[in-house]
């Protein structure tokens, strides 16, 4: 057994080279091979890498798809995340549990069916929805569960799981998805058509240096969260020096209640490999990689599909689109669940084959990133920005959106809504349009942003999307009347502890503390010094935090003790009594009055 | 290009190289910025969060962050002290640390600090976790309860001894120093002359049979606050 573990993992090193920065190449392989790396797996792995063992352990227990001990054949992940919640994910939960006779975290005495909780998989819009090792089942209810259950345990193939396929791409013959695209609104800049390789047809004819002033003069900003204006990170990633750079393409998707770059994905992806190719020849660059969110795996085949065409059209390869010198190829990185990879920093550290932590900065991507080399990481949708840009003229992309924020913006709209789904919008666009294109008018609050967003309320609708009022990667998560704010913000608080990489302190520990004390407050045991302790270690945690992670992890609590304040003062009491009203004087006693034999003297017998 | 960079640390003006973090500069000036995960002789690594600082009104960690020429650095306020306090208080409520009959206590920089910072008790709530004690190896004893993830020992055996004895495993609140062997340090090449066992800030990692040596009152920090000697150095440049 052991000697067919170690040829085998001999094989698949060799396959990727025998090269350690492939390590999650090499992991996921093992992973799927034997539903797990066991120890003598990462020996192995070790061995033949030259690497060391506990380094091998390291990343393999960073990545939730990872696993030291053996899972199912087939691995049933349901997602748990806020929206599956408000869909009554518990029943459907209950009834997959009821049906394989284990409970979450087990695996059936068979060994052939494991079932597991994951956060948000980008299927907000038709949650509840779990996967099935990759493949997608979505709108689920009990009943359906139980027929899945029933149907594994007759063919364990969950390929003949899905029925029907969902709309466009969907429905190819190498996705075939039950996924719903649900665009309920296109826009001119990405869900639009493209001839494969018009734009960039138009970049190659132009000096690296003018398709960047394109860039700049369309005043393109990434549509990833942070903002930052692309053509200026082009610009330094070009001037960094060396001979080797390299563009990576974030569609990590991790933020819970963001599904847009899914859509991209499926329906888009020339337009996003168009996007790449252009930044190859802006920054010379010969190599483009997609990190890919393992949750999305289902779309690999067809991505693999779509990148062999472009380089069979001459669109990828050795002298790009007939451009004497400008070779540009790009490979696709699976991720294996880990919502901080969607951080550049950490997306590099996965790509390098290493535990997905976020690097220290200085030195930036643009100066330092994949493998040391000047590396530009850009979003999904910003790629498909550059290519429109590229294609139809910095003027005409400028005249859309609003006046600090040009062009569009793909939101994914979820939650208490009658339309859930995507929409492209231009920046600018009051949050009253949007929860009334997508029929929510009656939301009694909005998170703009996921988690690592801001929560507002009724107050707030009035205010505009884009970079300079209410900034958001794209996730629009709406809340009805029923719903409570601190329940919410528990479960984003969940959310960050299991997700952080806890590399530094005040993440790692005080997301735990500031759960703690919501936690308390939701169980009617908070004090009125609780708005003001959760205040201030919200603060600490922002100012102090390594990444971008845990810089906004406190945001959920502050935005919610700022906007929905009288939520958190509804529940506290004033002590009366002089006592702690958390603390529990009977419960505390407990053990001493078992060891003696009697109750407190001070509380009778 | 000139390779002296002039900065300032609470509006005193001091002299750095190019290349220096501005935690380095300052240790060379003589002003002591707090800190747990740096070390001397290891690269920089930035996990406690102790050394924030505002470098030109951004928090940074002093310890990662290069100097430029005329930063304005914060360091010694009273928004600073609090954020330190509430992180050593989070790392103190986050293990099971009783000092009271701790090897390392009077040596242990983690205790030192919480009195050089003027925290009493914690106001976080203990989370007492559940957590390992690893006594496999003859020489060597590792207690995960009061492991403060800093990564000196992960740097030290892979930087300074060539050995890479120690990585991190898990994630978010399960991450731990775990060894390089299926469970055991005594499977591993670790060794009781190794430098890895003489960089913890704490008493995580231990030699055995040394315990309790020096006798209370002479222990490192029972009559001087830790960062004392670097701050000796200003009194002598002062002089
Ligand atoms: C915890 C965390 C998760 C992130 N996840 C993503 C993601 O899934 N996709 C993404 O494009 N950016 C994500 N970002 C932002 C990236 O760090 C980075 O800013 C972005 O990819 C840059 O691309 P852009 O300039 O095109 O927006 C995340 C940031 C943090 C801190
Ligand atoms: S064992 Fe000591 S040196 Fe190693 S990470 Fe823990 S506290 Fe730091
Ligand atoms: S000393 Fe700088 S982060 Fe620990
Ligand atoms: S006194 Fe600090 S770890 Fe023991």
């Amino acid at each position: 057994m052991s000697e067919t573990v170690e040829a085998t993992v001999k094989q698949i090193c060799q396959a990727c080279g025998n090269d350690r920065t492939r390590m999650m190449d090499i992991v996921r392989a093992v992973q799927e091979k034997f539903g797990c790396v066991s120890d003598a797996a990462m020996d192995a792995i070790a061995r033949t890498v030259s690497t060391h063992r506990v380094e091998v352990e390291s990343v393999v227990s960073f990545y939730t798809f990872l696993s030291k001990k053996p899972k199912g054949q087939v691995v049933i992940r349901v997602c748990n995340d806020i929206i599956d919640r408000m869909h009554d994910v518990g029943r459907v939960a209950q009834a997959f549990s009821d049906a394989l006779g284990i409970g979450f975290g087990e695996t059936t005495k068979d060994g052939k069916i494991s079932l597991e909780f994951t956060p948000c998989i980008g299927m907000c819009d038709q949650a509840p929805a779990a996967m099935v090792n990759d493949v997608v089942v979505t709108g689920l209810s009990s009943d359906s569960a139980w027929s899945i259950v029933r149907g594994l345990q007759e063919h364990m193939d969950p390929n003949k799981l899905v029925e029907h396929f969902g709309d466009g791409n969907n429905s190819h013959e190498l996705v075939r998805a039950m996924v719903s695209n649900n665009i309920r609104k296109a826009g001119p800049v990405v869900l639009a058509p493209l001839a494969a390789g018009d734009a960039l047809k138009k970049a190659v004819s132009m000096t690296p240096a003018e398709v960047i002033r394109e860039v700049k003069t369309a005043r393109l900003r990434g549509r990833g969260g942070a903002g930052f204006p692309t053509g200026m990170k082009w610009e330094f990633t070009r001037g960094a020096g060396g001979d080797k750079r390299y563009v990576v393409c974030n569609a990590d998707e991790g933020e819970p209640g963001t599904f847009k770059d899914r859509v991209i994905l499926t329906e888009c992806p020339d337009l996003m490999f168009e996007g790449m190719t252009i930044a190859g020849h802006a920054i010379g660059g010969d190599t483009g990689i997609v990190y890919l969110r393992g949750e999305y795996a289902y779309l690999r085949p067809f991505l693999e599909h779509v990148l062999n065409e472009r380089r069979a059209q001459g669109l990828l390869g050795k002298n790009v689109c007939g451009k004497q010198g400008f070779d540009f190829d790009i490979r696709i990185q699976m991720g294996a669940g880990a919502y901080v990879c969607g951080e550049e920093t950490a997306l590099l550290s996965s790509c390098e084959g290493l535990r997905g932590d976020p690097k220290n900065r200085p030195p930036f991507p643009a100066q330092k990133g994949y493998l040391g080399r000047p590396t530009t990481v850009n979003n999904v949708e910003t790629f498909c920005c550059v290519a429109r840009i590229l294609e139809k003229g910095s003027g005409w992309f400028a005249e859309l959106g609003s006046k600090g924020s040009p062009g569009t913006k793909l939101l994914s709209v979820s939650g208490d809504c009658k339309t859930p789904g995507v929409l492209e919008v231009p920046f600018g666009i009051t949050l009253r349009e949007v929860l009334k294109v997508c029929g929510a008018e009656d939301a009694i609050a909005v998170q703009v942003g996921g988690p690592s967003g801001v929560m507002v309320g009724p107050a707030d609708y009035g205010r505009t999307i884009c970079y300079d009022d209410l900034a958001t990667g794209g996730s629009i998560m709406v809340f009805g009347p029923k719903r409570n704010h601190l329940k919410t913000v528990s479960i984003f608080l969940d959310f960050f502890i299991e997700e952080g990489c806890g590399y530094c302190t005040p993440c790692r520990v005080g997301n735990v503390l500031m759960k703690e004390r919501v936690d308390r407050i939701l169980d009617g045991k908070g004090e009125p010094a609780d708005l003001d302790y959760l205040q201030q270690l919200a603060e600490t945690v922002k100012l102090a935090s390594r990444c971008g992670l845990g810089q906004t992890s406190p945001n959920c609590v502050l935005s919610t003790l700022k906007n929905f304040r009288s939520d958190y003062e509804a529940l506290v009491k004033k002590p009366t009594d002089g006592m702690q009203p958390a603390f529990d004087i009977r419960a505390a006693l407990g053990a001493a009055e078992a060891v003696v034999g009697r109750k407190s003297a001070h509380f009778g017998a | 290009m000139s390779d002296t960079i002039t900065f300032t640390i609470d509006g005193v003006e001091i002299q750095g190289r190019r290349g220096q973090t501005i935690l380095e500069a300052a240790d060379d000036a003589g002003v002591y910025i707090p800190r747990l995960c740096a070390f001397k002789d290891l690269s920089p690594y930035g996990a406690c969060r102790v050394c924030t600082v505002m470098a030109n009104g951004r928090p940074q960690a002093a310890c990662t962050q290069p100097i430029a020429e005329g930063m304005v650095v914060e360091n010694d306020t009273e928004q600073l002290k609090k954020v330190r306090r509430d992180i050593v208080e989070m790392l103190f409520v986050e293990g099971n640390h009783f000092c009271m009959f701790c090897e390392k206590s009077g040596n242990c920089e983690l205790q030192a600090m919480a009195y050089r910072l003027g925290i009493a008790a914690p106001k976080y709530p203990y989370l007492n976790p559940k957590r390992e004690v690893d006594a496999s190896h003859p020489d060597i004893l590792v207690d995960h309860n009061r492991c403060i993830l800093c990564a000196r020992c992960v740097r030290a055996s892979k930087d300074l001894d060539g050995k890479n004895v120690f990585q991190f495993i898990g994630r978010g609140p399960h991450k731990k120093v775990g060894v390089n062997a299926e469970a055991n340090l005594s499977d591993t090449n670790a060794d009781v002359t190794d430098k890895a066992l003489d960089v913890c800030p704490v008493g995580a990692l231990l030699r055995k049979r040394v315990g309790y040596a020096v006798p209370v009152g002479k222990r490192l920090y029972d009559l001087e606050p830790i960062g004392s000697d670097i701050e000796a150095k200003r009194a002598g440049q002062e002089k």
